[in-house]
């Protein structure tokens, strides 16, 4: 009975013509809304080009950290084999910088993950259940938006201590209340409407009700807010890397070789430009598919 | 109002209360034993010991909590772990510069931001709105550090037009406050330009145009000031990303404010002047954001009476 009974409220949930739900699109027309969209086209193009080069640069032109040329320090850009020219080690600018894509990245994306696996279900929970529950979780949210993302972040590393994985942990956590704030305030407009109240009516269990009718049907928010949260935490984690507390050289992270081409801005200006080129184009990238998915996913913010 | 002021302050004190509580749990329970790294690599034992007990640190954790809420109600924060001073002395004697430099770098972005957006909102996709709108997301995509470093390299190393460090000179602070002032424009920009366009779409607006008020009037007088309720909120968030703003620029400028010495203090292992700074950072944004939520209601009397 009890299984029928929540099969029939997943239907509801599907086909119920509420109107604002009515008005979320599908996958695929979301995708060809996306293409055709001007200023999320070209982030998109942006990204192609960031995840191809962070794939195939590594393959092609390997990174050796014990490989050092210290006769051809400081070449300018545009020398044959150094198309970006060399830095104070004599590495290859471009070499770096394909190489450093990918800590930059998954750093980004694990960052946010963090933030969504953490932050969505508390904002859901906060909404749905409303009492002390949404209280305590809206207090806690509260004094972690109270920090500045960079100093909640320095804070945790400057305790944690550096590195790729306590990168992930300060950063992911300062991303954490923004998914909470969104979530919950979709969540109060989601557990008013006719299909949730019929699934509690037909006994479905609250984890249920919440993973199946109401996140479900928040998700268009949540994918906008995780695409710009990804510029964000790309920002904050590059920033950290900045100031020596990130990722350690000489993994050649943009945000670690923008830190130390700061030691060199008077003498060898483009060691600063190239990688703050490469940080800025990224997160330039993922606010453009942010907006552009905005536009299209959630016609009521147009 | 009154009733309202009450509850908002009501409001902010448990939130000041998690923010000390937050900074009590990152200081005592994170890996590191803060007695070790202020006694210094040479120390013996003994002395670590004793550093120990002058800060409380081998009472149990409770009893920890609760002299930490008492010193702070007394506004004791210790003494920094580099230089001796107070904490609140070494903050205070920087403070003054932060403030110098927040206020001038928001006052420009409130500037441009206000008129960059109504001007886009009003001439809705055109040429202009695309390069204000484009010009906003570049604003709101620029790593602070970067921005930084560009602009000493132009206008300090190549045009030797600008001060490229330091405080000692009344234009050292113009690109310091421009990287700073640069995010929150983009953002402010953006802000307005929707909400510009949503109070544009209202019949009042084209009441008043169909009276034949001018257009000048219509903006300023009718539509900006609808639209200036949500734009006042994303001001008063911004006084966060300002000070998080000033972490990185004043580290990059030698700016002496307290974001530098918060780096500072971080490499230094100072960590009673992190644990202050990062009270201070938290508890300024509660109450500018107070502030913030009072004038709200003070401009729109439906907030105070709901």
């Amino acid at each position: 009975m009890s299984i029928r009974a929540s099969a029939t409220a997943e239907s509801l949930g599907a086909t119920a013509l509420e109107p604002e739900v009515a008005a979320a699109v599908g996958p695929s027309l979301a995708l060809r809304r996306l293409l055709h969209h001007r200023s999320a086209a070209a982030g998109l193009g942006v990204l192609g080009v960031y995840i191809l080069a962070g794939l195939l640069g590594p393959l092609l032109f390997p990174f050796n950290p014990a490989q050092n040329h210290l006769v051809d320090v400081f070449l300018p850009p545009g020398r044959p084999g150094h198309l970006l020219g060399t830095d104070n080690y004599g590495r290859d600018e471009l070499l770096l910088i394909l190489n450093g894509m990918r800590y930059t990245l998954s750093l980004g994306l694990l960052a946010v993950a963090i933030g969504l696996v953490v932050g969505v279900p508390l904002g859901a929970i906060s909404g749905y259940f409303g009492g002390w529950v949404d209280i305590v979780i809206q207090r806690f949210t509260d004094v972690l938006l109270a920090f500045p993302s960079i100093v909640l972040a320095l804070a945790l590393v400057a305790g944690l201590g550096p590195g790729l994985r306590n990168v992930v942990i300060a950063v992911g956590v300062s991303s954490v209340p923004a998914f909470i704030r969104l979530v919950r305030a979709d969540t109060l407009r989601l557990r008013e409407l006719a299909f949730v109240e019929a699934a509690r009516a037909l006994g479905a269990p609250p984890a249920r009700i919440l993973l199946r009718h109401v996140i479900a049907n928040a998700l268009a928010p949540v994918i906008v807010q995780a695409t710009l949260q990804m510029g964000f935490a790309i920002l904050v984690a590059a920033g950290l890397g900045f100031f020596g507390l990130g990722v350690q050289p000489p993994t050649p992270e943009w945000g670690e070789l923008l830190g130390e081409a700061r030691n060199y801005i008077f003498s060898d200006p483009k060691l600063a430009t190239f990688p703050g080129l490469a940080i800025f184009g990224a997160v330039l990238a993922f606010n453009l598919v942010g907006d552009g998915l905005r536009d299209v996913l959630d016609p009521r913010l147009r | 109002m009154l009733t309202y002021v009450l509850r908002r302050f009501l409001v902010a004190i448990p939130t000041l209360w998690g923010v000390a509580t937050v900074v009590f749990i990152m200081a005592r329970l994170l890996p590191g034993d803060p007695a070790r790294v202020i006694a210094g690599v040479l120390a013996t034992q003994g002395d670590v010991d004793r550093i120990r007990r002058q800060m409380g640190l081998d009472q149990p954790l409770p009893v920890q909590y609760l002299d930490f809420l008492g010193s702070l109600l007394r506004l004791d924060l210790g003494r920094s772990a580099h230089t001796n001073a107070p904490v609140l002395e070494e903050i205070g004697s920087r403070l003054p510069y932060t403030i110098e430099l927040a206020f001038v770098a928001l006052v420009v972005a409130v500037a441009i931001g206000i008129l960059a957006g109504v001007t886009a909102a009003v001439r809705r996709n055109s040429k202009t709105d695309l390069i204000i709108s484009s010009l906003s997301v570049f604003g709101i995509s620029m790593p602070v550090y970067w921005l930084g470093l560009m602009l000493i390299i132009v206008f300090a190393v190549g045009l030797h037009a600008l001060p490229a460090a330091g405080a000692d000179q009344p234009t050292s602070i113009i690109l310091p406050a421009l990287t700073l002032a640069l995010f929150s424009v983009g953002l402010i920009a953006r802000m307005t330009r929707s909400s510009m366009l949503e109070v544009l779409g209202q019949d009042y607006i084209r009441t008043a145009r169909a009276m034949g008020l001018g257009s000048g009037s219509v903006i300023f007088r009718h539509a900006l000031r609808n639209a200036l309720l949500p734009i006042i909120t994303v001001i008063g968030l911004q006084v966060g990303s300002l000070l998080g703003g000033a972490v990185l620029t004043e580290t990059i400028f030698a700016w002496p404010g307290v974001g530098r010495l918060l780096i500072d203090s971080i490499f230094f292992r100072d960590y009673p002047v992190v644990q202050g700074l990062v009270l201070m950072f938290g508890a300024t944004f509660i109450l500018v954001n107070l502030l913030v939520d009072l004038l709200y209601a003070y401009v729109d009397p439906r907030i105070r009476y709901s």
